[in-house]
């Protein structure tokens, strides 16, 4: 008998269908992007070629989704069996919003009906990070997907299929540990490049990828953290505190690391300056370091550890400090020059309100119908 | 070896890589052997906009309308319609040529043909390339899938993509060299080069451009000079002209690598909207530490074999746990 079941409780519920009208609308403007030109739904220009499909679906929802990620290191690398229990709903997501970051890819490339160039070893640029990112990501979607077959599996009660693929799972387990380190680094490594369109502030070069790898883990972990209480109160089942609680610690680790290289940079660099500028880079970098520092100081006392409430607030200021860190680098203090500007229509965000409705549709799904809840502990 | 030692060496070894401390660094990429530029000197430029229109024609481009006057085209930045623009500067009173306060003047805005051109490096699928001999960058819309890196890459803003077009490409400038044109490979000289009546944009080797740039940083403000037109290593003719007190700045000799299309002014090039760059390419800096992390994949498999090795102690361990 396995030791997750499915919720087994009724799929269409008037929260489901109201994502269900915010997928259709998004439906409907794709339809306009695909069939005139993506000029017709978004506000992209010449000097700002990325705009919130790429800024929020792959740069920071892959970022979102390294749960899977950062619960795969801590489950199978460190050995630390006793998180099981949270492992398969953060596999779910992981792949919903890995997903969600192929299907944000797939949209906004100018030249969709191309795409498989980048898989023909002839066109490849190995120079370019952005080929990187794009066979990884593509790479990890599967190899997510493998990971997660066992509860597809198990719900169709496919034993021996399952034996076999249990003996190669953790060859796609490594995999699924190598991959999101490479193009999480990597998705920092892109904006090396950018040079001088990048805020002082955030064009931090050699530690781009070092900085994007720790932000992607943090977010990782706050996300496991944010999701196992929020399915607690939401479906109102035993909340799992003692698990989270030492994930608490793991955190603290991290965000220190990050920040003494983060703010480390900023002063060996002479760039200190910049931060009581006083301009919009300046307030956007003071608020975002403090949105890692309370979580940072909440989880260091180990009562707060075992407060699940505080452990929620921990995981959300986490979540936009990891989510603005991407934000004001790749967005909001770009600067490609004089001359050009840049906020997201309307269109193109209901294009991404759709999408991730459409994620937490099959979330919601998923969990009603497979084995991906861990069964209560009483009861 | 041990899980623990392992866990050490690698995460040791990955913390190197990822801070990009080994592997040596790819110094910029060296100028093509007859490498082909232009030379723009904005204390010529009188803003005509022949250059615009003349470009136009060659690459069968309609004339941009923005605002109810303007004399052929009245495009004030690149766009899919626009390969090469003229922009003012315009300061107060705007009444002084060449000055900064109450003055006015014009930049040209094109593709530099970067000598280590980012959006090159940046480009996952090699649909921009540089043509070994003459250094041109050209680009290719069968291989593009429309990501768009090469326009977060190009300091200048140049590539320009067609989003009003479902099936929509980059478009910048290939110095008049694209399939069917073919201007340079026929001998000819670019198309702006060729209209420019003040000879503002010149055409020629970057060497000989780059002496002629030279060259004229050492003249005297007020000093009588015979200004080339057309092709600098053989004008269709030339004209006397007083020199005017010229920044001691040529533009693309060493920004970024330095760049094939040079620039030279009388007023500083950050009131022209030339971006800050150093000398050194960030595409340069971008491939070294990509190349360190990878090793050419090196790094990759080892950390893989390791991983697996570990994942699958592990996974025994956690034997009785499954069902
Ligand atoms: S100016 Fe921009 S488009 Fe032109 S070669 Fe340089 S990087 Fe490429
Ligand atoms: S838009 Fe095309 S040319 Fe530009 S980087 Fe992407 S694939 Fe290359």
């Amino acid at each position: 008998m396995s030791q997750h079941q499915p919720l087994n409780r009724r799929v269409i519920t008037p929260p489901f269908l109201v994502l269900g009208v915010l997928f259709l609308i998004a439906v409907y403007y794709l339809g306009v992007r695909f069939v005139n030109g993506m000029g017709f739904v978004t506000n992209l220009n010449g000097g700002y070629a990325w705009g919130l499909w790429v800024v929020y679906d792959i740069v920071i929802g892959t970022a979102l989704a390294c749960g899977g990620y950062a619960l795969a290191v801590v489950v199978y690398v460190a050995n630390k069996g006793k998180y099981h229990p949270l492992l398969r709903p953060a596999l779910l997501a992981s792949l919903l919003g890995y997903a969600l970051g192929g299907i944000g890819a797939f949209i906004d490339m100018g030249r969709w009906w191309q795409f498989y160039n980048i898989l023909l070893p002839w066109h490849m640029n190995f120079n370019a990070v952005m080929l990187e990112v794009g066979l990884c990501v593509a790479a990890y979607i599967l190899v997510l997907f493998i990971e997660f077959s066992p509860v597809v599996l198990e719900r169709f009660g496919a034993r021996n299929l399952r034996q076999k693929l249990n003996k190669v799972l953790f060859f796609f387990i490594a995999l699924g540990v190598l991959l999101p380190t490479m193009h999480q680094s990597s998705l920092g490594s892109m904006l090396i490049a950018m040079g001088h369109k990048v805020h002082p502030l955030w064009q931090t070069l050699y530690l781009q990828p070092l900085l994007a790898v720790l932000t992607a883990f943090t977010m990782g972990f706050a996300v496991v953290v944010f999701e196992a209480s929020l399915s607690s109160v939401g479906f109102g089942r035993p909340a799992e505190t003692p698990l989270l609680s030492g994930l608490g610690k793991a955190i603290v680790g991290l965000i220190a690391v990050y920040l003494v290289f983060r703010l480390g940079e900023v002063v060996v660099q002479g760039k200190l300056g910049l931060l009581f500028a006083g301009d919009l880079g300046s307030l956007l970098f003071l608020l975002e370091t403090a949105l890692f520092i309370y979580p940072l100081v909440v989880l260091l006392s180990p009562a707060a550890r075992c407060n699940s409430r505080l452990l929620l607030w921990s995981a959300v200021s986490m979540l936009f400090a990891g989510s603005l860190y991407r934000l004001n680098a790749f967005l909001i203090t770009y600067n490609p020059g004089p001359g050009y500007s840049y906020f997201p229509s309307v269109p193109e965000i209901m294009v991404t309100v759709g999408l991730v409705a459409l994620e937490v549709m099959v979330f919601l799904y998923v969990v009603k119908r497979f084995p991906v809840l861990h069964r209560e502990e009483r009861r | 070896m041990k899980r623990r030692d392992f866990l050490k060496a690698s995460v040791g070894g990955a913390a190197a890589v990822l801070t990009g401390g080994r592997v040596e660094a790819r110094p910029n990429l060296e100028p093509a052997p007859n490498a082909v530029g232009m030379l723009y000197d904005a204390a010529l430029c009188v803003g005509c906009k022949a250059c615009v229109s003349k470009c136009k024609a060659v690459n069968g481009m309609a004339p941009v309308i923005e605002g109810d006057w303007y004399s052929w085209d009245s495009a004030r930045d690149l766009s899919k319609d626009t390969l090469n623009v003229i922009k003012v500067y315009r300061d107060g009173e705007a009444q002084v040529k060449d000055r900064v306060v109450n003055g006015f003047a014009f930049e040209k805005r094109s593709c530099m043909h970067c000598v280590d051109p980012g959006c090159i490096s940046v480009c996952p699928v090699t649909a921009l390339r540089k043509d070994p001999q003459t250094g041109i960058v050209s680009y290719h819309a069968d291989a593009c899938i429309g990501c768009r890196t090469c326009m977060t890459g190009c300091p200048y803003n140049v590539p320009q993509f067609d989003y009003n077009n479902p099936f929509g490409e980059i478009h910048k400038c290939q110095m008049c060299n694209q399939p069917g044109v073919e201007r340079i490979d026929k001998g000819q000289i670019t198309g702006c080069a060729e209209a420019c009546p003040t000879g503002a944009t010149l055409f020629g080797t970057r060497t000989a451009l780059l002496e002629e740039a030279r060259r004229r940083m050492s003249l005297k403000p007020g000093e009588s000079y015979s200004y080339p037109r057309g092709d600098v290593r053989h004008p269709d003719s030339r004209y006397a002209r007083e020199a005017p007190a010229y920044q001691q700045h040529i533009w693309g000799e060493k920004e970024a690598g330095g760049t094939n299309v040079l620039h030279i002014s009388a007023i500083p090039f950050d009131k022209l909207g030339m971006p800050p760059l150093g000398e050194r390419s960030h595409a340069s800096i971008s491939e070294t530490v990509q190349h360190t992390i990878y090793s050419y994949m090196a790094l990759p498999a080892v950390v893989l074999g390791g991983l697996t090795y570990v994942v699958r102690r592990n996974m025994n361990d956690d034997e009785g746990d499954e069902s």
